[in-house]
């Protein structure tokens, strides 16, 4: 049985892309065959995040328009047996793609893959739409910023009017020195506001850029982000795993510089 | 600074403000219909006893029981000063 499941946010920013790429390498690593496709036509991502930018030659909406295979747009991740990436366009817009056809692709990709990892472009309009029309599972990317989880909350209301039942929500770049401090609102403050079943907690952590940099996905690396994700993959693929304690992720100098900002 | 002060921390205010930001959002009430709302109200109310509507006050607030994804429903209420219960008099 394959599961597919979307990474949505609706704000911009938020960590979707980095998201998708960490728990899709992540669930490959666990021995899952995985299918990441970026949705974002128009302004496609995941493939410099995965480092797999040069090897494109089909894309999403070639498949969608027919000029080629499914399995000729998948590209083969080197690192990782059984991850595969479906890039989306960068030449064109949302509109080349509607959501009957997106369901049509996904019905093909189900009998190969044991999951199936859609990153969504950020707003509420048709690029949304396609990416949530052959979802069976939501992953919502927020941090804990006003606007972040007001347009959080959006998309999990827009989420239930079509009718998803398995929704978790994925708290990024949580900064517990703030938190400490009372300035930013903690994992249980978002969790209290969205109501929605916590599926992980990603520390702020510039191995992200890093990682980014180098397009190579931290998860599982002793990294605080790289860890917090794999725990992630662990909570997906249905296992039960304690979240990470960030308190001790927070060097000393953090903690003397937090007790000159109290005073 | 700020123990001296007891000034109420950003993670306060930021949570305070969603919470109202979201009860309006769910709702998707806009403050045209509030008002429209109000002075129907106003009309139902002014059939049986005399109100002040000039300081009548509706809003949208939480309260209402469990709904959906475990949050409290939203509840309207309304405050209407009565200035003489008796119409007819």
């Amino acid at each position: 049985m394959s599961e597919v499941i979307v990474v949505t946010s609706g704000k911009g920013g938020v960590g979707k892309t980095t998201t998708s790429a960490n728990v899709g390498t992540g669930l490959a690593k666990a021995g899952k065959k995985v299918c990441l496709i970026d949705t974002d036509i128009g302004l496609r991502n995941l493939d410099v995040v995965m480092g797999l930018e040069n090897r494109i030659v089909y894309n999403l909406v070639d498949v969608v328009e027919g000029s080629c295979r499914v399995k000729q747009a998948l590209i083969r991740d080197k690192r990782n047996p059984g991850l595969y990436l479906m890039p989306s366009a960068q030449t064109r817009d949302k509109s080349a793609v509607t959501p009957g056809q997106m369901v049509k692709v996904i019905d093909h990709l189900k009998e190969q893959f044991d999951y199936i990892i859609l990153d969504c472009p950020a707003g509420i309009e048709q690029g949304f739409q396609n990416a949530i029309a052959g979802a069976d599972r939501a992953l919502v990317v927020t941090t804990p910023e006003v606007s972040a989880i007001r347009d959080a909350d959006r998309i999990i209301g827009l989420l239930e009017a079509n009718g998803f039942q398995k929704m978790d929500l994925i708290i990024n770049r949580l900064r517990m020195d703030m938190v400490r401090r009372g300035d930013m609102m903690s994992s249980s403050d978002v969790v209290d506001i969205l109501a929605v079943p916590l599926i992980g907690i990603i520390p702020d952590d510039e191995n992200v850029v890093i990682s980014t940099n180098q397009g190579e996905p931290l998860v599982g690396t002793g990294t605080p982000a790289g860890m917090a994700y794999q725990n992630v993959c662990q909570r997906v693929l249905g296992r039960e795993v304690p979240f990470l304690n960030l308190e001790k992720t927070i060097s000393f100098w953090t903690r003397v510089s937090g007790i000159f900002h109290k005073v | 600074m700020r123990f001296f002060f007891r000034k109420k921390s950003s993670r306060e205010v930021a949570k305070d403000r969603l919470k109202i930001l979201l009860i309006s959002d769910r709702v998707n009430c806009s403050p045209e219909m509030m008002e429209l709302i109000k002075t129907d109200i106003a009309k139902v109310i002014s059939k049986y006893m005399k109100i002040d509507t000039g300081n009548m006050d509706i809003q949208i607030g939480k309260m209402g029981n469990q709904g959906k994804r475990g949050m409290r429903n939203p509840v309207l209420s309304a405050s209407i000063p009565i200035l003489d219960l008796n119409k007819n008099v």
